[in-house]
């Protein structure tokens, strides 16, 4: 039901652990779903220079969470906002549709770490994220036919 | 390029499906080459394969202890439980049947709690009865999917006997692991399939007692006493007389066997830390165990242990396809962080100790990988 490249994620996920100096750390989904993800960035003069992730979930949840960290990594905050759960789901060569809110979520954690850093700078996230990076709050399992945005 | 070279099987998951035994491969194969009539045909040809049919009935009913002809073959044990539920007014079942039974009934359904340990109570199935009159049926499964309870069903039988209101047992589970005699179990009616018991995929069996109500569920045919039309799957129907006279033989000395392998596993299993079983470890199936790892994800472990070459089945929510885990498992009362993290074992008579052993090593490390990358495992310390 995965793709090679999902699997290839799964088996030897990338930047895995946390970050202990940190400056921006997201958390998104809660257990109840059977998934949570917590992404740590390392941001400095506005370029993420390091990335790790922790992750309670399935396959998909672990591979999206690893791809992200890859496709963020020494990037520019600007450019790490700008990714997309379809970016993701491409770099996986696709994923099942009843996992497609993993990557969702993946997007998601990516944007919370950012939300998380502008409020440690004192700056309102809400500036440059909708909704403030905040998918925290949100109480509802994301599934099929929900896409979660 | 991801690839996984890893060529072992260990199947632990008999739950789902089990290997065709060799003498029912063996048993099958005229069937399926050179005795190919239609049992309906008179001549030579037909009739050899109408005789085998009957044969494999005598078989079923020895197995149940039941008349040949309370013998209704079907395409699976889900027809079987959906044939005797559908034209049902009232019924009472527990709450963690299979999907089978629970989303079979178009009339009214009542369900009994289950508790804990995974059994339910009889005294609620008798509260539940006098409390309403219009009940015309009651459903209990023999021994669950997931978890391996079996339910004190003679009980059961006899409150429903009493009470003057038909009972059915699912028994997929069951048969072939634990001894089935539908008189003892005062059961009227029994579901059971070909594929747990090592026969082959696509048969089924509905035992209906003699003079209980049962209206046809597929038209067109003679088959089956006029009741399931379809020319009978000949081959599939001989493989499952010659596992069923199998897997009911020295059930004993076979569970003896079973036992030793699943105390081994419960005992190592349940070193690693902040691990719990799921339902009662006595009243259950020698062939299952059922666990809960907290802080790691169910599909994320079989997926890891499928690395390996482990085959093993979980009640998360990605392996079943919705949003919540098991229902079996939040009606033992899981909340659903830790019914996500389930793994469930279900050996055979073919599960070898160097299979256990194998699986024993490969498991606590990836329990802990698995943990060393959650960020709510470090939270339970």
């Amino acid at each position: 039901m995965y793709t090679d490249k999902v699997m290839e994620h799964f088996a030897n996920p990338q930047n895995v652990g946390e970050l202990p100096d940190a400056n921006g750390v997201g958390e998104v989904g809660n257990a109840k779903c059977g998934d949570i993800m917590k992404m740590y960035l390392k941001i400095e003069n506005g370029i993420i220079t390091d990335v790790k992730f922790k992750t309670f979930g399935c396959g998909a949840a672990i591979a999206t969470s690893s791809v992200s960290t890859e496709l963020i990594k020494g990037k520019s905050i600007e450019d790490a906002l700008a990714l997309s759960n379809k970016t993701v789901v491409e770099k996986l060569g696709g994923l099942p549709d009843v996992k497609l809110h993993c990557s969702v979520l993946a997007e998601q954690a990516v944007k919370a770490a950012i939300a998380d850093y502008y409020k440690r700078q004192g700056i309102d996230p809400a500036l440059f994220i909708a909704g403030g990076g905040d998918s925290h709050a949100e109480h509802h399992c994301c599934g099929e036919g929900d896409n979660c945005g | 390029m991801w690839n996984n070279n890893n060529n072992k099987t260990i199947y632990l998951d008999n739950a789902a499906t089990t290997k065709v035994s060799d003498s029912v491969l063996e048993g099958i194969m005229p069937y399926l080459q050179n005795e190919y009539g239609n049992p309906s045909s008179l001549y030579k040809l037909g009739q050899s394969g109408s005789r085998a049919v009957t044969k494999a009935r005598e078989s079923v009913a020895a197995a149940l202890n039941c008349a040949p002809a309370e013998v209704y073959f079907t395409g699976s044990g889900s027809e079987s439980n959906n044939w005797i539920l559908h034209d049902k007014n009232h019924v009472i079942m527990s709450e963690f049947e299979h999907h089978a039974v629970l989303h079979s009934v178009r009339g009214k359904t009542s369900l009994l709690p289950v508790y804990d340990n995974g059994l339910i109570k009889v005294e609620d199935l008798e509260k539940t009865l006098s409390e309403n009159k219009d009940v015309d049926f009651v459903t209990i499964m023999t021994a669950n999917n997931e978890i391996g309870t079996i339910q004190p069903i003679s009980d059961i039988g006899a409150v429903c006997k009493k009470a003057g209101v038909l009972f059915h047992t699912d028994a997929v589970q069951a048969v072939g692991n634990i001894p089935i005699d539908v008189q003892k179990m005062n059961t009227g009616a029994l579901s059971l399939s070909a594929h747990k018991l090592h026969g082959t995929k696509g048969v089924g069996v509905l035992y209906a007692k003699k003079g209980i109500k049962l209206p046809p569920f597929i038209y067109g045919g003679a088959q089956e006493r006029g009741r399931r039309a379809g020319t009978e799957n000949v081959a599939g129907i001989v493989g499952l007389g010659i596992a069923i006279e199998e897997a009911t033989r020295d059930i004993e000395a076979k569970n003896a066997a079973l036992l030793k392998k699943r105390e081994r596993i419960y005992n190592e299993v349940m070193k690693i830390e902040k691990v719990r079983l799921n339902g009662d470890l006595s009243k259950r199936l020698a062939n299952n165990l059922n666990f809960s790892f907290e802080g790691i994800e169910g599909e994320a472990l079989l997926l890891q242990l499928d690395l390996k070459g482990i085959a093993a089945s979980s009640g998360s929510a990605c392996t079943s396809g919705s949003l919540d885990p098991s229902h079996v498992l939040l009606a033992l009362g899981l909340p659903h962080e830790i019914a996500h993290g389930s793994l469930r074992i279900s050996m055979s008579r073919y599960t070898t100790d160097d299979e256990v052993d194998y699986f024993l090593k490969e498991l606590p490390p990836i329990v802990e990988k698995l943990r060393a990358m959650s960020p709510i495992w470090n939270n339970n310390e």
